[in-house]
């Protein structure tokens, strides 16, 4: 993913957040590696938290083909205060984090909204990296035995 | 998969430590926790069960320093090494990047160490990886107890392609960097390649 792509993908995160009145929006990719965040991340642990939502959709995404269904498209989960809404978009998966300012409604209502142009960004950004891979290779084929031995010493 | 962010300049990759029931996975993951700097790791989540079996995962980042500007994240798993929980362990080993297999040296293990293998196997192949293209470590743990058996039988049973074999005590941290280090080293190096 490049800067451009990233600036992207965060002015649609800020867009969500706002318009949906959330504490917080990640995009995080169904590996569990996080994409890109926007809102008040705080003490929120975002790496820990990339990777539970992964697992959750990927449990449930279990769950869902053993009773014949693709996927569950669609997670939450309401706590006393905070609540996460998880939304599969494609290979990502958009994760809102939102309080009492806000309404599990509302918060679907907006993904749904913004989805088509995550999974656009996202369509996008496959094939831009289909084409720059030739550059971005030659990039990691400089990277020398002393290089990745230096992480170690 | 690994995941190279240009706009931050990161490199995530995913490591998978697989083998049987109470082998020593969480155990490795637990040493790394607890002998790296701050700084350099995230949190140790754990989801186990109330008597400290993994029912899930484990994970935990750690951060290992920069190559050429990038910063080299590693994302750590393990899988539950009960034989029931197939479905979650096939999970797991989505976007898997390197693994590390870790044996139970005892001689009253090696079925279970056996059956695990294959089932590794089988997992990976269900989620389109094969074994013989993937950076992998073979970790014999529990070198210490007195009913081992010689590291060349285990080797002779368990190496799969020549890939590196680690003696380990997990428990004390004895061959874990080791371990992590011959994983990570031919991830990277496979980064390289492509």
């Amino acid at each position: 993913m490049h800067e451009q792509q990233y600036q992207q993908i965060k002015a649609v995160l800020a867009k969500l957040c706002l318009d949906a009145s959330a504490r917080v929006v990640f995009l995080v990719d169904k590996d569990g590696q996080q994409i890109a965040a926007h809102g008040d991340v705080g003490d929120i642990d975002t790496t820990s938290l990339a990777s539970l939502a992964a697992g959750n959709v990927a449990a449930t995404g279990g769950m869902a083909q053993l009773i014949g269904e693709k996927e569950f498209p669609t997670l939450s989960h309401e706590g006393e205060r905070e609540s996460i809404h998880i939304c599969v978009i494609g290979r990502v998966l958009l994760v809102v984090v939102f309080d009492e300012r806000s309404s599990l409604g509302l918060i679907k209502l907006r993904v749904k909204q913004i989805s088509n142009e995550v999974a656009a960004i996202i369509e996008e950004l496959t094939r831009e990296s289909g084409k720059k891979r030739a550059e971005d290779n030659a990039f990691f084929a400089e990277i020398t035995d002393d290089d990745i031995d230096s992480l170690f010493s | 998969m690994t995941f190279i962010n240009y706009a931050s300049r990161e490199i995530n990759c995913k490591i998978v430590y697989y083998g049987p029931g109470l082998c020593g996975k969480t155990t490795n993951l637990q040493y790394i926790f607890d002998s790296t700097a701050p700084q350099a790791k995230g949190k140790l989540i754990s989801l186990a069960t109330e008597t400290d079996r993994t029912l899930f995962f484990d994970f935990m980042p750690l951060e290992l320093g920069s190559v050429r500007g990038f910063k080299t994240r590693f994302h750590l798993y393990t899988v539950p090494g009960q034989v029931f929980y197939d479905a979650s362990r096939k999970l797991i080993l989505k976007g898997v990047d390197g693994v590390v297999f870790v044996a139970d040296s005892q001689e009253e293990r090696m079925d279970a160490n056996i059956e695990s293998l294959y089932n590794l196997e089988e997992n990976l192949q269900a989620q389109g990886y094969e074994l013989m293209n993937l950076p992998y470590v073979l970790q014999l743990n529990k070198r210490d107890l007195p009913n081992v058996l010689p590291v060349e039988d285990l080797a002779t049973e368990l190496q799969r392609k020549g890939e590196p074999v680690l003696e380990a005590v997990a428990s004390t941290g004895v061959g874990v960097f080791d371990t992590l280090k011959a994983v990570a080293k031919q991830v990277l190096t496979e980064l390289r390649k492509s």
